[in-house]
Formats: structure tokens, C-alpha cells, sequence
């Protein structure tokens, strides 16, 4: 069974961000990229099925970025995934969802697949569309959010997480599964794991050479990032002096009150 | 995985020391490591604070709240502390320096340190148990028979079993000569061991399948003395006759010793043979035991060093964060009294004691990663007179790598505390329960009395002080480096006077011992121990301050290279100068404390 597990990666989510006024893009320089942690719950998910099924199974990391990437991508071998692909192409720079997710869904064709699993979201731009997306142009059903997942020959068996509750689902391998945090609990990479993802391939495609046949990145861009604002500044706190703390508290509930809080 | 800010060790530090400092990235061209490359150490190092960060970090106060309890001769440790250790255990960590034959990841000793010193700062503690263990298994990687390491060793390295050092008695601490632990030989080779043993760390808890105590004991009619001592293996379950570790041992646990800190490791008052059955293996030959334990003790020492190193490193940490946004008074000499509070970083003593702490701890991270890269050269260096050289300045820096950082380091622990005021004389914040964890270092794996003793006594002289020379030989090269460098002038010349003072009064310390008798002349070998703590302190600041000078060629504007350029001028202009009025009373040969009568005290 071919598992192939989509992973991006994004700007350190814990370091200061700025966003760069003429391009409107985020300033990469100095900021660590890292493995959007969303991934690591479908790497883990990817990895399990593989230890339950055994034989054959394979599980592949598929990626987009630039090649200065790999050692990032290497971190997801070093968990325990077989070998990755990687699309690096300065063509692909700046693709949106639709971009992204065309091109993934291209290069999966060509490696071939019984699942793909993604993260519900990257921590950079949170869309979360690119699962659906992908579904799409891979023409195999996607079932998002799933907190639970198992494979019976080629039935996949899975609980949707919603609003409300959670929904049981099922569906025919091949198929696309995207995987919530509350799905497992990811492995830390193993010192023999790290050593052994050194020896493991990480083949690196241009867009061509991905099957990618129509325009992405920029040039292929169906979204317009018209403009960028950052978040309002908090207004200053109003503070109330009170005589006690009868007169403060009923001060207190006036104010929520006010705004319909209590 | 959550993503963590845990920094309570700098990574950048940490990577400055062994990289651009110690030469880690070099290490990779010997034939040992040649499986290994830089990028597999980043990506190793990365896992170390991930684990450190989410799984030891946050149980810190909570395992120091729940002291291990004793229950019908069963030890309890805090539930969280097993999920910590098989994090560890199952990334692989307990395995890291060993030989890939007993299934280690054969990396640099320098790897090891760098992760030992990432866990202890999150939780030294817990950290405590897989160190503790990884020290009994390299004593089994060196003198144990094959079979034994296959049966102890390897479980050890796969973090099934964890170890103990079981030395100190009751009666028999500082001076191991008179452990009175009797070891009988039984009829099918193996011993059976009776008395009781004091302060043994982690001799009982359910962490672990099996609990490795490495125990020093007599033989019937062994000589007197430490040369009468035999090691051997005590494991909480002994082998059945088909060779499977189940027979519960003769082991019991009497008490658990309550302590003011490093509440987090359980300590145990132990009785071996109270039924008559505890067995033993002998661990190579008889009454070798001592100097089997002292081949793994320079090793111990300076883990003990980076112990030290960290619990201070991490308090530092924390007063320095608190400071940057604690706000609380205004400028001295300011005299609006409706200004707003500055953050009392901004005062001068405040600053004072954050350097102060500074030049302790990147000091200390500076010798015990030095002295990690000295057991790596002495154990994988290609020319066998550098190997030499490594071993013989490890004889002589060992006893200042583990007390320069714990004494010292106790005196960081009390800085950050007086940071915070009364909030860090309070449990709410962690620099009180990092003062009470450091308390212990000076302590154990030989006191600092112990050690200046080894120093002077011993080491400064052994193979006729040839471990020292080199240690000034050293130094020397250093100050000629630094000279080159226009900006490190003074600083050399100061650590030139230094040395130079520091080898004149060890030649007048020396020449006492044969003229006025050892007990005179090594009366103030502890105030020897830390003149010559602070010059090597002083030389590793001076080091760090070139390196950076010269990493900061193209970074100008770089905070971290400058931090390590003004706490280099710190050091030499508020540390160092305390070594001369030290040496000074040396030089004077000062008998107050042999010549005064007890009841004078």
C-alpha cells in the first residue's frame, strides 16, 4: 500500500513575524522555517497504518518548496517515512491554494497512491482548503478532520470531527484523509531515525518533470491578495476607581453588561 | 508536537560552545564517528530540546512538590516522570555515546555532554536517572565480561534496565576505605552480599524493568583499605537458573532519605542480604573495585560539572527574563516621582548580578565542554600523544570542571533568587527550587574538600606534574592567541601574570608537601582548588572572547558575540582578581587551621 503524506513548510511559529508592505509576502530572512506541526499528526497517522498493515507499505513525503528545504524534509524521514518527493521550482514561488494543490496532486499521480494524508491546516496561511482541493484534482474522495482512521483492505473507516460532534464515515481506497490533532500524538524523531534519514531518498522535481502541465506560482495565481492590515491595536483600558468593593463589583457587572457579556 | 520556547539552556550558547569553541563538526573525519555528520548532531540536538522542552521542562516543580514516597518496600515517583523517561528512552538518548556493538549510536562524548546538559537544565532530577545510568553502564562498557554485558549492559543502552552507583555506607562517605560490605563467593560463582549502603540514587522505583546497583563490597580476608575493595553487579532481580532476570533480590529498601533538594530523584538507605540471598556478580577482578570506579570517575565528575553548570544556567534564564519586564523604581538619580517604573534591568546592581550569573555559567558550559571534547581526543584521537596529553590534563582539569561549576554555580542560584526579591525566595517561582537543587553538587561525587585535595595533593603532581604543565602550556598558547587579537590585550597580560603566579605558588605548595609533611602544606588545598578554578575560568572566558571577535568579523552588530566580549572584561575585571589575595595566603603556607585546638572552634 502506497501512503503519501503532504507536509509544508512554514515560518517558525513562535518567532516574530513581518510582512513585507510592497510584495505583501511574509520576510523570510531570519525566520527558522520548520515542518508545519499540523503535518506531523498525518506523518504520525501515515506511520502507523504502515507499522499495523506492514508488507509493503510505504509511506512517502510529498512536498513543494524550495531545495534549501530538504534538511526540514529530512526531519519527517527521520521519523520513520520512507523516502520523500520534493517539487522545487522557482516557478512554483508564490502558488495559492488552487497552484499548490494542482501541482501536489500532479506529482502524486505520477508517484501513484492507495491514501494521502494532510493536516488539517498550514500555521502560516490556515486555509485549510488545500485537502479538499487536492481531493479534487487527485478525483478520489476526501474525507477532512478525520480523529480517527483504519484501514481494512481497501476500506477506510474514519470519524469526522465536527461542530457538533463527530461523524462516522466510510470509503474506498484510493482516497484522501486529512488528520486533526486529536488523531495521535507524534513521535519525537529517534537518534537511529535521524542517523538512518541520511540514507533515505528525497528526489527532487522541477514542475516539468512533476507532470505540472498549466501555470502555478505566480503566474498561475487565481487568488489576489488584494490588501494586508494588520491586527487593530488593543485601545487603552479604561480603569474604574471604587469607593469599595460593593461599588466596584456592581461597576463591573454595569460595564459587561453594557456590552452584553453577562 | 507543540511548538516550545524552552530556552533555559541558550541554544546559541550552546552551539557556540561546541562548534566555533570545542570543534564538534571537526570530529566527523575520525574513523569512530565516521558515521555521523554535522547535520545529523543539529537534527539530534533538535530532538534533545524537543523532548527536554515538552516533556521534562513542564513536570519540573511538580516532581519537586511530589517527593517519591515509600510504600511496603515499593518506591512511587510521580506518574508524568515515566512518560518523561520513556520519551527519552524511546528517542534513543540513553544509547548515545556507546559502542554501536552493544547497540549505542557511537557519537562524540562531546553529543553525549551537549545532551545531558539540555535535559538537566530542563529537569535535572529527572534527568538524574538516565545519567546515573548511563555512568554504571560505561564502567560494564570497560570491565564487565562479555556475557555480563550482554545480560546488564545492553538493556542498560536500550533503556530497559537503569543503573545506580552504590558506593557510600553509612559509615564510609568521603572515605571509601572503609566500606565494610561484606561479599562471600557462593558455591556457583556468583557472591552473596550483606551490609547496608547510604544515599544511593535511584536504587528503587518501578521506572525500569530492572534496577542495576553497581556495588563496591569486600571479599572475606581482603586486604585493609581501598585496595581491598572487589565491584559488583547487585540487580534489583538476579538471574534464575535459566539465565532470565526474575529472582526478586535480597535488596530492601529501609528508608528514603528526604533531602533539601533534587527532590525529584528518590534516595534510598538500602540493606543487602537481610535474608541472606542478595547476589552479586563480581565485575572483573577481585579488589580491583576502586580503581574500576575511579576510570568512569572523571567522566561522572564532569557530568556533574554540566549537572551544576545547568541548574544554575537555567535560573540565570529565568532572573534574566524576570528582570527585562519587572518594573520597579526609576533611574537612580531620577527625581520625577510620577515617572513611570523602569524595569529593573536597567539598574546598575541588577545588571551586575545578571553578569555575574552570565560569566558563571557560560564559564562553566566553557569548561565542561572543553574538557568533553579532552575525553573524546583521549579516546579517539589519531596521534596517541595527543590521546596522552587529553588523559593527563583531564587528570588535573577534572576536579576543577566538576566544583568550579558548583561551587560557583551555588553562588549564581543565590544571585537569581536575590533578582526576584521576595517573590524568588518563594516556591511560586522556579529559582528557588534551582538554588535548592544546586546545593547538592559540591556534595556528591567526591566534596569539594575531596577534591582540592585530589588536586593538590595528587593530581598537580602525578606523573611528575606533567598534567599540569601541559594545563599551563595551554593557557599560555591561549594568551599568545589572544594577543593577537588588539582588543583582548589586557586581558591576556592579566591571565599571563596569572599563570605565572599560579605556577610559582603550586612549585612553593608542592616543595611544602616534602618539607613540612602533606597535612600542612594541603591545609588550604580547597582555597588552591578555586585560585586555580577562576584562572581556567579566566582563560576560557579569554578564549570565548577571541572566538567571538573572530566570528563577529562580519556580525558587528551582534548581541550574542558582544555579550561574550563584556562578560570576558567582567570576569578579568570582577573574578579574577580574586584569585591573588587566594594565592597570597597559599604562597604564605598559613597554619591557622592545622595549629588551632578543637575547642578553640
Amino acid at each position: 500500500m502506497k501512503i503519501l503524506v503532504t507536509v509544508k513548510l512554514v515560518p517558525d511559529t513562535t518567532a516574530d513575524k513581518r510582512i513585507d508592505p510592497a510584495t505583501k509576502q511574509l520576510v523570510r530572512s531570519g525566520v527558522e522555517t520548520v515542518l508545519n506541526p499540523f503535518d506531523e499528526y498525518a506523518i504520525e497517522a501515515g506511520l502507523q497504518l504502515k507499522e499495523k498493515i506492514g508488507g509493503d507499505t510505504t509511506v512517502t513525503i510529498v512536498t513543494m518548496a524550495p531545495e534549501s528545504g530538504k534538511e526540514i524534509v529530512r526531519k519527517a524521514l527521520a521519523m520513520g517515512a520512507d523516502d520523500a518527493i520534493m517539487i522545487s521550482d522557482p516557478k512554483a514561488e508564490g502558488s495559492d491554494v488552487w497552484g499548490t494543490a494542482y501541482a501536489l496532486a500532479q506529482a502524486i499521480k505520477k508517484n501513484g497512491f492507495d491514501l494521502v494524508l494532510c493536516g488539517t491546516q498550514s500555521t502560516d496561511s490556515i486555509t485549510g482548503e488545500l485537502p479538499g482541493a487536492l481531493a479534487e484534482f487527485l478525483g478520489v474522495p476526501g474525507i477532512t478532520h478525520a480523529r480517527k482512521l483504519e484501514v481494512e483492505g481497501t476500506t477506510v473507516r474514519a470519524e469526522r470531527e465536527t461542530d457538533n460532534g463527530y461523524a462516522k464515515v466510510t470509503a474506498d481506497l484510493p482516497l484522501l484523509v486529512s488528520v486533526t490533532k486529536s488523531m495521535n500524538t507524534p513521535r519525537y524523531p529517534a537518534l537511529k531515525g535521524i542517523m538512518g534519514a541520511k540514507k533515505k531518498t528525497i528526489a527532487i522535481a522541477s514542475l516539468a518533470d512533476s507532470g505540472v502541465d498549466k501555470p502555478v506560482g505566480h503566474e498561475g495565481a487565481r487568488t489576489e491578495l488584494i490588501d494586508l492590515v494588520s491586527p487593530p491595536t488593543r485601545g487603552k483600558g479604561e480603569v474604574f476607581q471604587a469607593a469599595d468593593a460593593v461599588a466596584g463589583a456592581t461597576k463591573i457587572i454595569e460595564f459587561l453588561r453594557e456590552r452584553k457579556l453577562v | 508536537m507543540i511548538a516550545t520556547t524552552f530556552d533555559a539552556l541558550l541554544r546559541r550558547d550552546l552551539d557556540f560552545q561546541l562548534y566555533a569553541m570545542q570543534g564538534l563538526g571537526e570530529l566527523v573525519s575520525r574513523e569512530r564517528y565516521a558515521e555521523h555528520d554535522v547535520e545529523t548532531f543539529a537534527s539530534i540536538i533538535d530532538t534533545a530540546y524537543d523532548v527536554a522542552g515538552e516533556r521534562f521542562a513542564p513536570i519540573a516543580a511538580e516532581l519537586d512538590a511530589f517527593e517519591p514516597t515509600l510504600r511496603d518496600g515499593v518506591v512511587q515517583t510521580l506518574p508524568a516522570l515515566a512518560g518523561a523517561l520513556d520519551a527519552f528512552v524511546e528517542a534513543g538518548f540513553m544509547a548515545v555515546g556507546f559502542d554501536a556493538k552493544h547497540g549505542g549510536m557511537q557519537l562524540p562524548h562531546l553529543m553525549t555532554v551537549a545532551t545531558q546538559l539540555i535535559f538537566s537544565a530542563a529537569n535535572g532530577p529527572a534527568a538524574g536517572y538516565p545519567f546515573l545510568t548511563q555512568g554504571a553502564a560505561n564502567l560494564l562498557a570497560v570491565f564487565a565480561s562479555p556475557e555480563q554485558q550482554k545480560t546488564w549492559l545492553e538493556p542498560m543502552i536500550e533503556g530497559r534496565y537503569f543503573g545506580t552507583m552504590a558506593l557510600t555506607e553509612p559509615q564510609a562517605g568521603s572515605s571509601l576505605a572503609e566500606v565494610a560490605t561484606l561479599a562471600v563467593p557462593h558455591a556457583d560463582g556468583t557472591y552473596r552480599l550483606t551490609g547496608n549502603k547510604m544515599w544511593i540514587s535511584g536504587s528503587e522505583h518501578e521506572l525500569s524493568e530492572n534496577i542495576i546497583n553497581l556495588v563496591l563490597a569486600r571479599l572475606p580476608g581482603a586486604p585493609a583499605g581501598v585496595k581491598g575493595i572487589s565491584l559488583f553487579i547487585v540487580p534489583k532481580f538476579a538471574l534464575d537458573p535459566s539465565g532470565e532476570a526474575t529472582i526478586r533480590n535480597d535488596v530492601t529498601v529501609v528508608g528514603l532519605n528526604h533531602k533539601l533538594g533534587q527532590r525529584g530523584i528518590s534516595n534510598c538507605a538500602l540493606s543487602l542480604g537481610d535474608r541472606g540471598a542478595c547476589i552479586g556478580y563480581l565485575v572483573g577482578q577481585e579488589h580491583a573495585g576502586m580503581r574500576q570506579m575511579f576510570h568512569m570517575m572523571n567522566e561522572a565528575r564532569i557530568g556533574i560539572g554540566a549537572w551544576a553548570t545547568c541548574t544554575a544556567y537555567a535560573a540565570y534564564r529565568y532572573a534574566l527574563a524576570y528582570a527585562k519586564t519587572r518594573p520597579q523604581g526609576r533611574r537612580t538619580g531620577a527625581k520625577d516621582p510620577t515617572a513611570l517604573p523602569v524595569p529593573i534591568v536597567e539598574h546598575a546592581d541588577v545588571r551586575r548580578m545578571l553578569l555575574a550569573q552570565k560569566a558563571i555559567v557560560e564559564g562553566g558550559l566553557a569548561i565542561v565542554t572543553y574538557c568533553a571534547r579532552l575525553v573524546d581526543d583521549e579516546h579517539s584521537h589519531p596521534d596517541p600523544a595527543e590521546r596522552e596529553a587529553a588523559h593527563r590534563l583531564l587528570e588535573v582539569l577534572t576536579p576543577i570542571a566538576k566544583t568550579w561549576p558548583s561551587e560557583h554555580g551555588c553562588e549564581a542560584n543565590s544571585l537569581a533568587i536575590q533578582v526576584l526579591g521576595g517573590y524568588g525566595y518563594s516556591p511560586e517561582y522556579p529559582v528557588e527550587r534551582l538554588f535548592r537543587d544546586q546545593r547538592l553538587n559540591p556534595i556528591h561525587e567526591g566534596t569539594t574538600g575531596i577534591q582540592g585535595l585530589d588536586l593538590l595533593g595528587r593530581k598537580v603532581t602525578l606523573g611528575g606534574g606533567i598534567g599540569f604543565t601541559l594545563l599551563l602550556a595551554r593557557m599560555r598558547e591561549e594568551i599568545a592567541r589572544a594577543r593577537a587579537d588588539a582588543t583582548l590585550i589586557k586581558e591576556a597580560d592579566a591571565l599571563a601574570a596569572s599563570v605565572d603566579r599560579a605556577e610559582a605558588v603550586t612549585a612553593i605548595l608542592v616543595g611544602a608537601q616534602r618539607e613540612l609533611g602533606a597535612e600542612r602544606a594541603l591545609a588550604n588545598a580547597t582555597i588552591y582548588l578555586d585560585a586555580l578554578g577562576t584562572i581556567v575560568i579566566a582563560w576560557m572566558w579569554l578564549a570565548q572572547a577571541r572566538v567571538a571577535n573572530e566570528r563577529a568579523a562580519n556580525a558587528t552588530d551582534d548581541a550574542f558575540y558582544a555579550g561574550k566580549r563584556t562578560t570576558c572584561r567582567y570576569f578579568f575585571r570582577y573574578e579574577l582578581p580574586k584569585a591573588a589575595p587566594m594565592f597570597d595566603l597559599l604562597a604564605s603556607l598559613d597554619d591557622t587551621t592545622t595549629a588551632l585546638a578543637i575547642a578553640e572552634l
